[in-house]
């Protein structure tokens, strides 16, 4: 067994246990800290997917984390109040199913990227960076004035989402869906990596003009990558809706785009297990060096700068090797 | 199979191309030949899209290229073996190959993994490495076989051995005759003379972003002034 099929076999192993364990150790807040650092790790690789195979810098990837969030706590909300969201050109009230508002998340998601990305993918560069960030901003702004539900306060969940034979009030069990859904999208990326297609991505992100000239449309190629990380994106704003049972524009603010490209960066840029390892790190930091300062982000800092130094490919090149590719 | 009549590229204001005309027809080796910034490269590049004519016109197979997008011109049947090789350095050698195979014109025999590989049995032994993990050698091999793996009608080779240590050059010779004995349509640039003129039918001569001279192998091969004076040979 390699260092890599070595690491990935233990974290997913910690992963598995670490509700029971810290059940056992009498610490059950653990199970809730380390939900919240799958659906992260889950936003990270949906960016990592764009980011680094793709090689388009996003610094708007919180919008379609946010719009995911809003649409299960809006739906929701009506769905509880018994009252339309719409009422021309046709009636459509709201839900409690995670079966319905999870997929119509990622559904909306994906639209919102497909959208924004139509726009931004005419740009490159740093043009590219602001472009995101201004549509971002724009979302922010956008929820921030939408007083029906909540404006700058936010909104509430009333509880948990329904899902078919799971009960998301229970943490131990909302856990294991949050690592059911990073799982299946780990696998889902790691096929769409290695098919033509996530060549043809990769080969754009060294040279999309010789992709060109080899017989690819690279825009649309490139625009499908973004649409599949905002609908990842998204999935995990479901998630992280649930988990808090609140949303706040806070959601999608840029400082948050930034956060989850710390963590594609601390794990490893263009690699499938790096994000979830750099979302681990990053929150775990927060969560235990707010402890004992509120300036944590002092040690942070450093900490960045030494793996971007230090480590090419993160925390991930650290344990399974610089040269494992894509893992 | 391909026309270009009277091209004129600028890049910005200056003028790079004054009004090249040249053709390669069926199963034909034409090469382009002149010194260092003559417009050979950017002849390539306006057939090929990637720096669009301002005047004149460009046909494949009957249809006007030139105000086509760069993916479509390739899609069309045009394999482009570039400058510089730039071969994908994320991508294994395997990956390189199978992301840009398509058959999009239906040839009856298109090239496969296989034929391709028999063409360079080297890259056998490297289909798993990365293509930064190649010697020079090898990744203009690669770039070759990538080009290929497109099915191209016309293929295209700009300063293929460029750099090269004599052994692999050639077996880049070698494999362009098979190409040439298979009937490929092949239009080259390239500064080895006695390697072209073994290979090549015509031959265009370009000075200062102009197409001098045309002619044939025996035409070219009997006149050294003319080698003197626009190839320094």
């Amino acid at each position: 067994m390699n260092r890599k099929t070595l690491s990935i076999t233990l974290g997913a192993g910690l992963f598995i246990a670490l509700p029971v364990v810290a059940v056992m150790a009498g610490e059950p807040y653990l199970v809730t800290l380390f939900s919240r650092i799958l659906i992260y790790a889950l936003a990270a690789v949906s960016l990592d997917l764009m980011l680094g195979f793709g090689g388009m810098v996003s610094l708007g990837h919180a919008a379609f984390f946010g719009i995911g969030a809003y649409v299960v706590c809006i739906l929701s909300f009506h769905g509880c109040e018994g009252t339309p969201i719409l009422t021309w050109p046709f009636q459509l009230g709201g839900h409690q199913s995670g079966l319905v508002l999870w997929p119509a998340a990622v559904l909306l998601s994906g639209t919102a990227a497909a959208v924004i990305g139509a726009l931004s993918l005419r740009t490159s560069g740093m043009h590219f960076i602001m472009i995101t960030l201004a549509f971002s901003q724009m979302l922010y702004y956008f929820f921030v004035s939408l007083e029906a539900y909540g404006g700058d306060d936010g909104i509430s969940l009333f509880s948990r989402n329904t899902f078919a034979g799971v009960d998301l009030t229970n943490d131990m069990q909302f856990y294991y869906l949050c690592l059911a859904a990073l799982a299946a999208f780990l696998f889902f990326s790691y096929r769409l990596v290695h098919s033509r297609f996530g060549m043809v991505i990769r080969g754009c992100k060294e040279n999309e003009r010789r992709m060109k000239s080899l017989g690819f449309p690279t825009f649309r190629y490139r625009l499908v990558c973004f649409v599949i990380a905002g609908a990842g994106a998204g999935l995990a704003g479901a998630l992280i809706a649930n988990q808090t049972e609140y949303v706040s524009p806070g959601l999608m603010h840029w400082t948050r785009s930034g956060e989850i490209l710390v963590m594609v960066l601390l794990g490893g840029m263009g690699t499938l297990f790096g994000p979830v390892l750099g979302a681990t790190a990053l929150l775990l930091m927060e969560e235990f060096l707010s402890i004992y300062t509120e300036h944590w982000m002092v040690y942070l800092g450093p900490f960045l700068i030494l793996v971007v130094l230090f480590a090419k490919r993160g925390i991930y090149g650290l344990l399974a090797g610089e040269n494992s590719n894509h893992g | 199979m391909l026309k270009v009549d009277r091209i004129e590229t600028f890049y910005g204001k200056s003028q790079a191309l004054f009004g090249v005309s040249l053709n390669v027809r069926e199963g034909e080796v034409v090469t382009l030949l002149g010194r260092n910034g003559m417009g050979k490269s950017t002849t390539v590049r306006s057939i090929m899209g990637l720096t669009p004519i301002r005047s004149g016109r460009i046909v494949f197979e009957g249809t006007d290229i030139h105000q086509l997008p760069g993916y479509t011109i390739a899609r069309l049947g045009i394999g482009l073996v570039p400058e510089g090789r730039q071969i994908f350095p994320n991508l294994t050698v395997y990956e390189n190959m199978v992301a840009t195979a398509a058959n999009r014109l239906g040839m009856k025999t298109p090239y496969t993994l296989d034929s391709v590989l028999s063409i360079f049995p080297r890259l056998t032994d490297r289909l798993t490495h990365y293509g930064n993990q190649l010697s020079g050698g090898e990744q203009q091999m690669l770039s070759v076989v990538r080009a290929l793996m497109t099915n191209p009608k016309l293929l295209i080779m700009d300063e293929a051995t460029e750099g090269l240590a004599p052994l692999v050059r050639r077996e880049i010779w070698r494999a362009l005759a098979m190409l040439k004995a298979n009937g490929h349509a092949i239009l080259v640039i390239d500064k080895n003379l006695d390697a072209l003129l073994k290979l090549a039918d015509r031959h265009c001569i370009m000075e200062n972003g102009r197409l001098v001279w045309r002619g044939s192998t025996a035409e070219l091969a009997g006149d050294d002034g003319l080698k003197s004076r626009y190839l320094g040979v």
